[in-house]
């Protein structure tokens, strides 16, 4: 009996404790930088692309909401023609970053893309292309790699070392 | 002219501050529950999300009203308004100032019974009529319940009745002048609220509806206005506990310096907000728990307050 009624006071003395809500629209709560929120395609420092349309991400996508289509340019280096993701479908597993071999498709910490209809929500190559290199500054894929030029193979051209046999067992 | 008049107004201004206080019980309840658990509540729609009673209002009138193919349609439609009726022709006896007052029966606390009483009709025939297994399982829950908490719910009060020597609830009001009748009376005010809660189902005893076990009881098959009804139902009832309480108990109107309705209404709205603590801070027992309490409990000190109350009174001459 006694207990019920320390009960009721309890919960009572609860209309003085500070409020646990946060007020959404004028109060923001932390988001740590590394949340996974609405993908990016980022560039390289020299400001290419960073996607080499390798299709890592649409086959790694769960919900299949990532759309591609590779294309050479000139120089044989591949880009994307077109680079459409649904975000109706998204589920913001950040799989796709993970299978990326470039840094390209990143997620970033913005949550708020909501919508009235569907068809805003597909985002194409021009939505999803920013100007700066996201998490990754100085990484540049192809001067790691290497890039085969007119005439000279990877690791042929000066000061080129020759490129990693990533098959080797060897140390 | 005037002897026909004044009671019409009464009768239409206690409808519509009853209707208009229920529906604000809804956002109170919301908020006070907000307020016990670290929230805010509803605090978007209009200054302290005061609108959000007109936005459920709104969504609850338009809300398709939707009969179940397999009920008994007569019963089914007449269920949540029994409950309403019934709420409300309880409101008549309470005299809510000496000038207010709908009518002043010499019978005012057993007709309030009968009333009560007859609310169990809307919960079980709605849970009868949807013709769903939740939906008779609430209802026989609720004639359970209802049944053994009416009655020691009316002993409870014999006790007032015997301190005011009436059953006009205007006349044991007018007898509190002295002293309330919460202290002479504590356990029967205690065993009265308790059944109050009880009959309103209202948490902890709200197992007629018990959401995580019967879906909503009696109510489950229940949409639109209809469903609206009962929810309504159930805050006036609530606010009908709350008032008699206040009336039998706690003077009433009486009060110092402050007009008398003031004091009538935030008395009853002390009432009101207990009943909402209540549900913010308990459990809802289990069944046999709850029968067990009513029978082995609360029967025998009903009759333990009568038999003491009406010995002293003997005593005392």
């Amino acid at each position: 009996m006694f207990s019920l009624i320390r009960t009721a006071w309890d919960i009572f003395l609860h209309a003085f404790r500070r409020r646990v809500t946060i007020q959404y629209p004028e109060v923001k709560s932390y988001i740590p930088p590394r949340w996974r929120g609405r993908i990016i395609l980022s560039r390289d420092p020299d400001g290419g692309e960073r996607c080499v349309a390798c299709y890592l991400c649409a086959a790694a996508c769960p919900v299949d909401c990532i759309a591609l289509q590779a294309a050479e340019d000139e120089y044989g280096r591949r880009y994307p023609a077109f680079f459409r993701i649904n975000f109706s479908r998204c589920i913001f597993c950040g799989y796709c970053e993970e299978a990326c071999p470039t840094y390209a498709i990143q997620l970033t910490p913005d949550y708020e893309m909501c919508e009235y209809t569907r068809q805003p929500l597909v985002y194409e190559k021009e939505d999803l292309l920013i100007d700066g290199t996201g998490k990754y500054h100085d990484y540049n894929y192809y001067k790691v790699a290497g890039l085969t030029i007119k005439d000279k193979g990877k690791g042929e051209a000066g000061n080129e070392a020759p490129p990693v046999d990533v098959r080797s067992l060897m140390p | 002219m005037n002897s026909i008049v004044i009671p019409l107004v009464i009768i239409a201004g206690v409808l519509l501050a009853l209707t208009t206080i229920s529906a604000g019980l809804i956002w109170l309840e919301r908020r006070l529950l907000a307020l016990w658990q670290d929230r805010y509540g509803p605090n978007r729609v209009g200054p302290f999300g005061l609108l959000q009673v007109l936005a459920d209002m709104i969504k609850i009138f338009s809300k398709e009203d939707w009969i179940p193919p397999f009920a008994d349609k007569p019963v089914f439609v007449l269920a949540p308004a029994i409950i309403m009726i019934t709420v409300f022709m309880a409101f008549t006896v309470i005299p809510f100032t000496p000038g207010i007052q709908v009518v002043d029966l010499n019978i005012g606390l057993l007709f309030f019974l009968a009333m009560s009483a007859l609310g169990v009709y809307s919960v079980v025939l709605a849970g009868w009529a949807s013709n769903s297994k939740y939906a008779l399982l609430g209802g026989m829950r609720a004639a359970a319940q209802m049944v053994s908490y009416e009655v020691f719910m009316g002993l409870s009060l014999m006790g007032v009745v015997m301190l005011a020597g009436s059953f006009n609830i205007r006349d044991i009001v007018e007898a509190q002048r002295g002293l309330w009748f919460c202290i002479p009376q504590f356990p029967g005010l205690v065993i009265f609220f308790i059944a109050g809660v009880a009959e309103t189902h209202r948490l902890p005893f709200d197992l007629p509806e018990a959401e995580n076990e019967l879906v909503a009881g009696f109510h489950a098959e229940y949409s639109g206005i209809k469903f609206g009804m009962f929810f309504v139902g159930e805050y006036l009832g609530m606010t009908l506990i709350s008032a008699l309480i206040t009336t039998l108990f706690f003077g009433g109107w009486l009060g110092p310096v402050l007009p008398p309705v003031v004091w009538f209404l935030l008395k009853t709205f002390i009432f009101i907000c207990l009943f909402i603590l209540l549900r913010a801070s308990y459990p809802r027992p289990r069944f046999d728990q709850l029968m067990a309490l009513g029978w082995k409990v609360m029967l025998p000190a009903a009759l333990l307050n009568l038999a003491v109350t009406g010995g002293i009174l003997l005593a005392a001459g």
